[in-house]
């Protein structure tokens, strides 16, 4: 009796298992054909964006678009003021990030071991990374705009966007400087080679790559950014003539024309030069990166 | 490499050359400090007047009366992060696991940096195409004014994709080779290994990802307010619109004087030590796995 | 300073590679760079050669377009002159005068509390009109009515006779000039109810309504075109030639305030804003115009 049941039961696991594992092969080719559909949703989405916006604006990019200045608001006119405000604001920004951001990234990786100071550049730079763009945005407001009396203005805008951007690029140069193999820091200390000597002449040329695209990588965060930039560099949308006017960045200006119903035309065309301009970007970014990496293998 | 190293102005050189970058990498904390300080030094004496209860537990916001309760916003930065998170972790980790265990080499490649170019739109695009495409739908298919909860929750659940995916991807990636092999000779199948093994050992980087992620949800600020509504309400329901607390400083920044604008800076004094907290958080967790930073 | 940076320069440019030298001369393009804007090119300058004088103009966005409008025309006729505009809202705009910032704040309210000590010129007066969706049969509504829908009492459009459809509102976000002046104007002692969708600027209104045919909300009459509707108040339409007799009675100044008495470029825009052709200008537009001569 008791045997039986024993047998019974054992016959019915064996025929759990065996059906487990028809199962297993089953649920193995349904999971991976689901996470093959959630990863072409996600490019799906990228791809929908960027022809959304591309096919509604890139007929507006002409050169006269590209070139003139809005009139009417940017009702008509072109973006000319509002590129030059772009580049502006982010080319400053990076001018004074980069140096900052790969001077602590030497120092962090080279110049110390663990003890308290490092430990504090880290937790600056931690925390600042996860910091908010409108939390810099307020922040620029009172301190670059008000306390330092810049006003509105290309300098407070470039100024906040490179306390953003800093930890982004102390990061990847971090990162960038890490992969440098030991021996070549050995071999230039062998030959007699101080510190800095180290860093400046075998270490920072053979990181510049991973450098350079984290760099390239926060030029793109930069040129996107809305909510730290409308508080700090304004909204204008004449040409500038000074670091201390106000400018209108790309950003700033598609979201004005397209939230107030200005011109949905010029929104579109607007979103297309950003559209563009990041792309170009971050496969920049990408071919460095990838040249990086094939030289370093 | 010129001279000799132990020549006396070298050394001195060297030694300024080391200070000078010890200035430099205090800039962090530096500009840390300087924003803790300005926001706090700007939005606390509210907070102190009203009292820290008061004015978080606050359900009525309506500056123009003198009264500031943010319970509202904080209700509101809580759905629709959450709700990101519905959407945004199953996907976003469905993304990776295909990317970092299952797709062929040569599709991840292309695949991830497609994938990670999503992190590069500006954010006010995303708030558009919600603006103009999911709020007239949601409108259309399932009432309300579409300007949502819902819509905020689906275009921060898009936002914060790459977030997860690049760190949960790295977390897969740094889980030994060893232990996937050992399950597939064992006969396992790829999703066995994955469940049984992987996914385990890459728990602290997947944590972090979502927390991280979170974190992101909850700053985001221009999309949010194009298509979440702006209502002072605690949302009834998903399809109500609401405020978020980003949303709440943005709206009305440039418009506030006086109390009102010290409220506004109170709001984001919560928002600073929300994000302080989540990413406080990332960090215990993560660092059991790789991705520590 | 300078010779700080030439010693350490000289120093870099023999030992150091490339590189560092590419580093070094971007962080002294950079010092450089914020040198130049920190001294050489203070803003509001009278010009070395006197050829350009800019005048600022900031505060509410309802008069935003309109002094774009102005300044376009203005600096075609006057070309030695650059006027910026910045939006940021009424109370911005009232502080930004206070402390200088600005030359000209624009204001869609009257002054309040410390902001009477600016000189205060009107430039132009600007009703207000509810708006609904163009297929909405509903076009005359009482102010009571109004009052009931926005303070969240009557919440379904055939309360007033329309279909049976749910409203939708729509309001400005707390300190805005509009939502003061309609706070003021329509709603009295009762509050928008806080479940309203808030937008931040009139053209953001005007779309919401435009895309949501249960939509309700309200903005300045110059502001209105075909894709909304303004609905008569009490059978009184919102137009120009309304609020001229004085039958039409949601109507706010718009107002340009100094500091003192304005510098001589920002009078010679004052000037031309209440000229016969700056009225011509604004009344095109849609405003009321102040100086009739």
């Amino acid at each position: 009796m008791n045997l039986v049941k024993e047998e019974e039961a054992r016959k019915i696991d064996r025929y759990i298992e065996n059906a487990k594992k028809v199962n297993q092969h089953v649920i193995n080719a349904r999971v991976t054909a689901a996470f093959a559909g959630a990863t072409a949703l996600t490019v799906g989405l990228l791809i929908f964006i960027i022809v959304y916006i591309l096919s509604r604006g890139f007929h507006m990019v002409t050169p006269a678009f590209l070139l003139e200045t809005p009139r009417q608001m940017g009702r008509a006119g072109g973006i000319y003021p509002a590129i030059v405000g772009t580049i502006l604001v982010t080319g400053i920004a990076v001018v004074i990030a980069a140096p900052v951001g790969v001077a602590t990234a030497i120092y962090l990786t080279e110049y110390t071991r663990e003890s308290w100071l490092p430990r504090i550049v880290r937790f600056g730079t931690e925390n600042l990374a996860g910091i908010p763009s409108i939390i810099f945005g307020l922040f620029g407001f009172l301190f670059f705009v008000i306390y330092l009396d810049l006003g509105w203005s290309i300098l407070s805008g470039a100024l906040t966007l490179s306390a953003m951007i800093l930890p982004t690029i102390v990061r990847t140069s971090e990162e960038a400087i890490k992969a440098v193999p030991n021996a070549y820091r050995e071999i230039s200390y062998a030959l007699g080679s101080t510190r800095w000597q180290t860093v400046t002449g075998v270490i920072l040329p053979t990181a510049l790559p991973g450098i350079v695209t984290g760099v390239v990588l926060a030029i793109g965060r930069s040129i996107g950014e809305t909510a730290a930039v409308i508080f700090t560099a304004g909204a204008s949308l004449r040409l500038p003539e000074s670091l201390l006017d106000p400018v209108r960045t790309l950003p700033v200006h598609f979201y004005i024309l397209a939230r107030e119903g200005i011109s949905m035309d010029n929104a579109y065309g607007t979103a297309a030069v950003l559209i563009v301009l990041i792309l170009i970007i971050n496969i920049a970014a990408y071919s460095i990166m990838n040249r990086f990496v094939a030289k370093s293998r | 490499m010129e001279g000799d190293p132990m020549r006396y102005p070298m050394r001195y050189r060297e030694a300024v050359i080391e200070k000078t970058l010890v200035i430099v990498a205090l800039s962090a904390i530096a500009v840390l400090g300087l924003i803790i300080l300005f926001i706090f030094k700007e939005g606390s004496p509210i907070m102190a007047r009203i009292g820290v209860i008061r004015f978080i537990a606050g359900a009525k916001w309506a500056p123009s009366r003198g009264v500031f309760g943010i319970l509202p916003m904080i209700w509101g930065s809580i759905w629709v992060t959450l709700g990101a998170l519905i959407i945004g972790v199953p996907l976003g980790l469905a993304c990776a696991i295909f990317l970092a265990e299952m797709a062929p080499a040569r599709a991840s490649a292309i695949l991830k940096p497609a994938v990670e170019l999503l992190a590069g739109i500006p954010s006010v695009v995303y708030g558009f195409i919600g603006l103009v495409v999911l709020v007239p739908f949601i409108r259309r298919w399932f009432g309300g004014p579409g300007f949502s909860v819902l819509a905020a929750a689906i275009v921060l659940g898009i936002m914060i994709l790459p977030t997860i995916i690049s760190i949960s991807f790295d977390a897969f990636k740094a889980v030994p080779v060893a232990y996937r092999d050992g399950m597939l000779a064992l006969g396992a199948t790829r999703w066995q290994a994955i469940r049984m093994v992987i996914l385990p050992a890459a728990r602290p980087g997947i944590v972090a990802a979502v927390i991280l992620g979170m974190g992101r949800a909850v700053g985001e600020t221009m999309a949010v307010i194009m298509v979440a509504g702006n209502a002072t309400k605690i949302p009834s329901s998903i399809l109500a619109p609401v405020r978020t607390l980003t949303s709440n400083i943005a709206l009305e920044m440039g418009y506030a004087a006086g109390e009102h604008r010290e409220a506004l800076f109170a709001t984001g004094i919560v928002l600073f030590v929300v994000i302080a907290l989540l990413n406080l958080t990332a960090r215990l967790f993560a660092t059991g796995g790789r991705v520590a930073r | 300073m300078r010779r700080v940076s030439s010693t350490f320069s000289r120093i870099t440019l023999q030992a150091a590679p490339r590189v560092a030298r590419f580093l070094f001369i971007i962080f002294i393009i950079g010092l450089a760079l914020a040198a130049l804007g920190g001294c050489g090119l203070r803003r509001g300058r009278p010009d070395v050669g006197g050829a350009h004088q800019s005048i600022t103009l900031a505060g509410s966005t309802s008069v935003q377009p309109f002094a774009e409008l102005l300044a376009d025309e203005f600096m075609k006729s006057h070309p030695g002159i650059i006027v910026n505009v910045q939006g940021g809202g009424s109370s911005a705009g009232a502080r930004a005068a206070l402390t200088g910032v600005a030359q000209i704040g624009m204001l869609s309210r009257e002054l309040e509390g410390e902001e009477k000590s600016l000189h205060r010129i009107v430039i132009a007066r600007d009703a207000i009109a509810i708006v609904v969706h163009p297929s909405n049969p509903i076009d005359d509504l009482s102010v009571a009515q109004i009052r009931a829908i926005f303070a969240g009492e009557i919440t379904n459009w055939s309360q007033v006779g329309g279909p049976h459809r749910e409203i939708h509102v729509v309001s400005r976000e707390e300190g805005s000039g509009t939502r003061g002046s309609f706070d003021e104007m329509i709603m009295g002692s009762a509050e928008v109810t806080p479940g309203a969708v808030v937008q931040d600027s009139n053209g953001a209104v005007r779309e919401t309504v435009a895309g949501d045919p249960s939509a309700i909300g309200y903005l300045s009459l110059g502001l209105v075109d075909k894709r909304v509707k303004g609905v008569r108040i009490s059978g009184v339409a919102p137009t120009v030639a309304n609020v001229e007799r004085g039958a039409y009675g949601i109507v706010r100044p718009f107002l340009f305030a100094t500091r003192g008495r304005p510098g001589e470029a920002a009078q010679e825009f004052i000037d031309f804003a209440l000229s016969r052709a700056g009225q011509r200008l604004l009344a095109a537009e849609g405003l009321v115009p102040v100086a009739r001569d």
